[in-house]
């Protein structure tokens, strides 16, 4: 048998219900994985009592028998959940020593089902990044590498897919407000889907940018995303933006008949410079749906060009406003006063020392399309140009289009470092396949493909249907099966 | 739309966080770039287009307004970086 940590969380759950492996030994194997991978930097605060008393509870529980899917299964957990009595920083110095005194919805309803935590899991600083190296505790590492360097797991979800991806847990919780589930997921080789806006609450996940802000699970297969989605999804009273739709079975929608379907290939995505290696992956990917028996067909989103600017506008506006809560009175840091400083100072000190560079920069940009004279020229225009963006995917779902198969990220994993002196705008052009989701509210996954030529993951995206995420987890599914993606890091931490 | 150094100093003062003036010149030239980068958004049509406001049209749920929690103030104040007799304190703000 393989190492229990190494379990997809479909097997776990099964080998638990039949007694083959107890919750706590599952529980003790992921945490001795945990431990030997420090040098990943995915885990930020690490919880072994908890997770064991939580092992404990769920053995009880499915003794008892009739126990949910989740219980017993170890999960790391994003450090942007606010989960009860443990750290919870957004991985921003300006909440260094913040512990929530509530638990988030999502933690919640997975600690209800039985769900065990290992601890908190690296990320972007206020999950603004796509390279984790934006976090206080310094970079996650990605597990794959082809020489010396060592890369960026993407962002902001970077810890998630990195403990993913190196068996560090049996799945982790992410979320996605430009690309920070997908991206990660397809530079680590692992699935995570962003779920359709709306469909699992954001109370108690630290916000960014409201109005494109959604969790999601970052899994080993699709089938195990089907099953984590189905735990963290529901309506929520605390989330006005939360969708009062009943949750559906995901993982029964896992049939693997895509026949008739209709997959859309967005021509506007095909950027110039596109790289001739994902290229004929995505070419690769089309071929297998049709030969799944989906028919292909050319659509156009013409104002898909427009995602990344309107993007940059909206998200730093909301952010900027999100954001002007932390400042040094009610919880985190506060700083050091000199004689003389009043309270403007103590504002003004506290978030130079909190914030990093890149939040810093967010925050100033979103202020100023904010600002008097300029919120019609910036934020509504760039408001009118989402309403168009949205209306796109609108005109090609009407056309019958199913699900529409895309690139997730322009490049494999860089490396650590390599894109800083590059200019913040080119650190952007990251998700510029993916934010185009975030500003629609449509649900997209991303489903790794295979290697590159060096042997780095590369990974394709579904779009599907607002709501349809268990239409769209079965494309997925179809996509996982052709590609048969196996392989795994080679373990050098 | 370029950034000059006084505008960095004022949304920085609006955005209240410290910057050093000596760092005023590199910040206007970031938020320069940035919004250079948006400007692609003026080449769109947006004649007779509403804002976009929420992703999916549904009116919000209304709740009846009552207080549903309370006497929680120790749990409030708990993670406050400066907190006595039951207050958040700050400097003095009134002279």
């Amino acid at each position: 048998m393989t190492n229990a940590n190494e379990l997809t969380l479909a097997d776990a759950r099964d080998a638990l219900r039949k007694g083959d492996l107890s919750a706590t030994d599952l529980t003790m194997a992921c945490l001795t994985a945990m431990d030997a991978g420090d040098a990943l930097g995915a885990y930020v605060h690490k919880t072994p009592e908890i997770a064991l008393d939580q092992a404990r509870a769920a053995d009880a529980r499915l003794k008892a028998g009739g126990a949910p899917d989740l219980c017993g299964i170890p999960l790391g957990i994003k450090d942007l959940f606010c989960t009860k009595g443990v750290p919870s920083q957004a991985a921003s110095n300006i909440l260094k020593e913040f512990k929530p005194e509530y638990e988030s919805t999502v933690t919640t309803k997975l600690f209800d089902a039985g769900a065990v935590m290992l601890g908190k899991l690296n990320m972007d600083e206020f999950a603004m990044g796509s390279s984790n190296e934006s976090s206080c505790y310094g970079p996650a590492v990605n597990p794959w590498r082809v020489d010396d360097r060592e890369l960026s797991p993407g962002g902001s979800s970077g810890g998630s897919a990195s403990a993913v991806a190196a068996d560090l847990c049996i799945a982790a919780t992410g979320t996605d407000t430009g690309g920070s589930i997908r991206q990660p997921a397809a530079f680590c080789g692992i699935v995570g889907i962003k779920p359709t806006y709306g469909r699992v609450s954001r109370w108690g996940i630290i916000a960014y940018a409201s109005s494109l802000d959604q969790a999601g699970p970052m899994t080993k297969s699709v089938r195990d995303a089907a099953i984590l989605l189905g735990a963290m999804a529901g309506h929520d009273p605390k989330d006005s933006t939360s969708a009062d739709l009943a949750v559906p079975d995901f993982e029964a929608a896992l049939t693997g008949d895509i026949r008739g379907k209709k997959i859309g290939i967005p021509r506007e995505y095909r950027l110039p410079g596109l790289r001739p290696e994902i290229e004929a992956l995505w070419q690769k990917g089309a071929e297998m749906l049709r030969e799944a028996g989906a028919e292909v067909v050319d659509i156009s989103l013409p104002h898909a060009k427009y995602a990344l600017p309107a993007y940059y506008v909206i998200a730093p506006a909301e952010a900027s406003s999100n954001l002007a809560r932390y400042d040094g009175v009610r919880y985190g840091h506060r700083a050091k006063l000199g004689a003389g400083d009043g309270i403007t100072e103590m504002y003004e000190k506290t978030r130079a020392e909190g914030f990093g560079a890149e939040v810093q920069r967010r925050i100033m940009i979103g202020t100023y399309v904010l600002s008097a004279g300029f919120y019609d020229a910036y934020y509504n225009r760039a408001r009118k140009v989402r309403a168009l963006i949205k209306r796109d995917f609108e005109q090609a779902f009407a056309a019958g289009v199913d699900a529409i198969l895309a690139p997730t990220t322009p490049s494999p994993a860089f490396g650590l470092g390599e894109m800083q002196s590059a200019n913040p705008v080119e650190m952007y052009l990251n998700d510029v396949f993916t934010v185009t989701l975030n500003l629609a509210g449509l649900p997209g996954v991303s489903v790794p493909m295979g290697l590159d030529r060096e042997g780095l993951p590369l990974g394709l995206q579904l779009i599907g249907r607002p709501w349809e995420e268990g239409d769209l987890l079965n494309h997925a599914y179809v996509l996982e099966r052709a590609a048969g993606f196996v392989e795994k890091p080679r373990k050098w931490w | 739309m370029s950034i000059d150094v006084e505008t960095a100093r004022r949304v920085a003062k609006l955005a209240r966080i410290q910057v050093d003036e000596s760092d005023l010149p590199a910040l206007a030239g970031e938020l320069s770039n940035i919004l250079g980068f948006m400007e692609q958004l003026n080449e769109v049509d947006v004649t007779g287009v509403e804002p976009m406001t929420s992703v999916t049209p549904m009116r919000l749920k209304r709740r009846a307004d009552v207080v549903t929690d309370g006497n929680i103030q120790e749990l409030v104040l708990k993670n406050a970086p400066d907190a006595r007799e039951g207050f958040f304190a700050v400097p003095k703000v009134v002279e």
